[in-house]
């Protein structure tokens, strides 16, 4: 029997007046997700991609650079510097634009042209690394500019703000919407938002499954890097997890394809990875309430032909493209 | 018989090929029985002691065997192992 999603409107909702742009992050939509739901379960979507740069970055965008002006390691005139493919990029040149400060990011050169695009016109001064070396070789590079005293990095990787900012924001949004969540899926790129919003929801219930959907990047990224020099980064609590999978870039566009024709939803591609682990933990179910996160609109992939109407030539241009 | 993907480092172990059959009703014995076939192939899987290597991930039928059994999970013969390094993602 399909559930029903119908729920109680809850306490007044919150004011939607705010003092800033920055006032106006997070609190976003969760949306059922109707057709896609198996009999017995409630497949649920939070709209990452209604926050003010479209993605579930500036969520930590504005805690890190909080957190650093708080313990007083940015100061005005130092410039923020960060590895970042994108979203992070383009959450931190609003955050800088904001509050004044100046903004370098290295972003590899495969990354899509809307979102170099979206960090020239906030004024960010752009880095590229190799295409190959995917973001491992931007934090490279970024690593050896921090030397220079002018700069300061957040390092979104290593960065406790980056999880908190998920735990007492993302998690505590989906706890007060959804109180009877029984699985959590969101894609793992730093770990902070699968961290964050894991702790927050084992607190609330333990026996809530956290699950993370894994790219499959291609020989491209992986190349011939060694075994031994890869990268964990710091802040991911591998402990919050229950179950991890890979997906492949063929499934996560046809995943985002199925979104926007069954849902209506136009989200990115690693939405997509995540709808497809979350469909996969879903028909292992028969009652369940799955929350699956989507980090992004599908805006800034446009140039990539993801919605093309051959789907063959949708995989291959986007698989050419640095797509998480 | 299980087929067992190789990243790009390990292929040269394997003769340069993508993919491999190797037998086992376990991730260990399959990663046994793949060593005595291609010497040397899984010794940047394992550590010293035999664990996983912190940073090659493993997947059963594309699930992170960290979360199964590890090392213990159970292969059947129709199943697909991937080995791959672990990457930065995240924007």
């Amino acid at each position: 029997m399909p559930r029903t999603f119908v729920c109680d409107p809850g306490p007044q909702a919150a004011p939607m007046r705010f003092d800033d742009v920055l006032d106006a992050i997070g609190d976003t939509p969760l949306v059922g997700l109707p057709s896609l739901s198996p009999p017995g379960v409630r497949m649920w979507a939070k709209l990452e991609g209604q926050n003010p740069t479209g993605s579930l970055k500036d969520r930590i965008a504005k805690a890190m650079v909080e957190a650093a002006e708080a313990s007083g390691e940015l100061t005005p005139g130092r410039t923020i510097l960060e590895p970042t493919s994108g979203n992070t990029g383009i959450a931190l040149a609003m955050v800088a634009r904001r509050k004044g400060y100046g903004l370098t990011v290295v972003i590899p050169d495969n990354a899509s042209e809307e979102r170099i695009r979206l960090l020239e016109l906030f004024g960010a001064e752009i880095v590229l690394s190799p295409g190959d070396k995917g973001t491992n070789g931007s934090i490279e590079i970024a690593r050896r500019l921090a030397s220079d005293d002018r700069y300061y990095m957040p390092f979104q990787y290593g960065n406790p703000a980056n999880p908190r900012a998920h735990e007492e924001g993302t998690g505590e949004e989906i706890v007060r919407d959804l109180p009877e969540i029984t699985h959590f899926v969101a894609g793992l790129g730093t770990g902070g938002t699968l961290t964050g919003v894991g702790r927050r929801l084992k607190r609330h219930d333990p026996n809530v499954k956290v699950i993370a959907a894994e790219p499959e990047l291609g020989d491209l990224v992986y190349g011939l890097r060694s075994l031994d020099d890869g990268f964990v980064p710091p802040i991911f609590d591998e402990s919050v997890l229950d179950r991890k999978f890979l997906v492949n870039v063929a499934d996560s566009v046809r995943a985002t394809r199925e979104l926007t024709e069954r849902e209506g939803i136009f989200a990115g591609i690693s939405s997509g990875a995540v709808l497809h682990v979350g469909l996969r933990v879903a028909s292992e179910l028969e009652r369940g309430d799955v929350v699956c996160l989507l980090p992004d609109g599908g805006w800034k992939y446009l140039s990539t032909q993801a919605w093309a109407p051959e789907l063959e030539r949708a995989e291959k241009n986007v698989s050419e493209t640095l797509w998480w | 018989m299980p087929r067992v993907k190789l990243p790009t480092i390990l292929r040269p172990h394997a003769g340069g090929v993508r993919a491999v059959d190797a037998e086992g009703t376990t991730l260990r014995e399959l990663l046994e029985d793949l060593e005595s076939r291609y010497p040397g192939i899984t010794q940047m899987v394992l550590t010293d002691d035999g664990a996983l290597h912190r940073f090659v991930n493993v997947y059963v039928n594309d699930e992170d065997v960290r979360y199964l059994g590890s090392l213990e999970t159970e292969v059947d013969p129709g199943d697909t192992v991937s080995i791959l390094p672990a990457v930065a993602g995240g924007r």
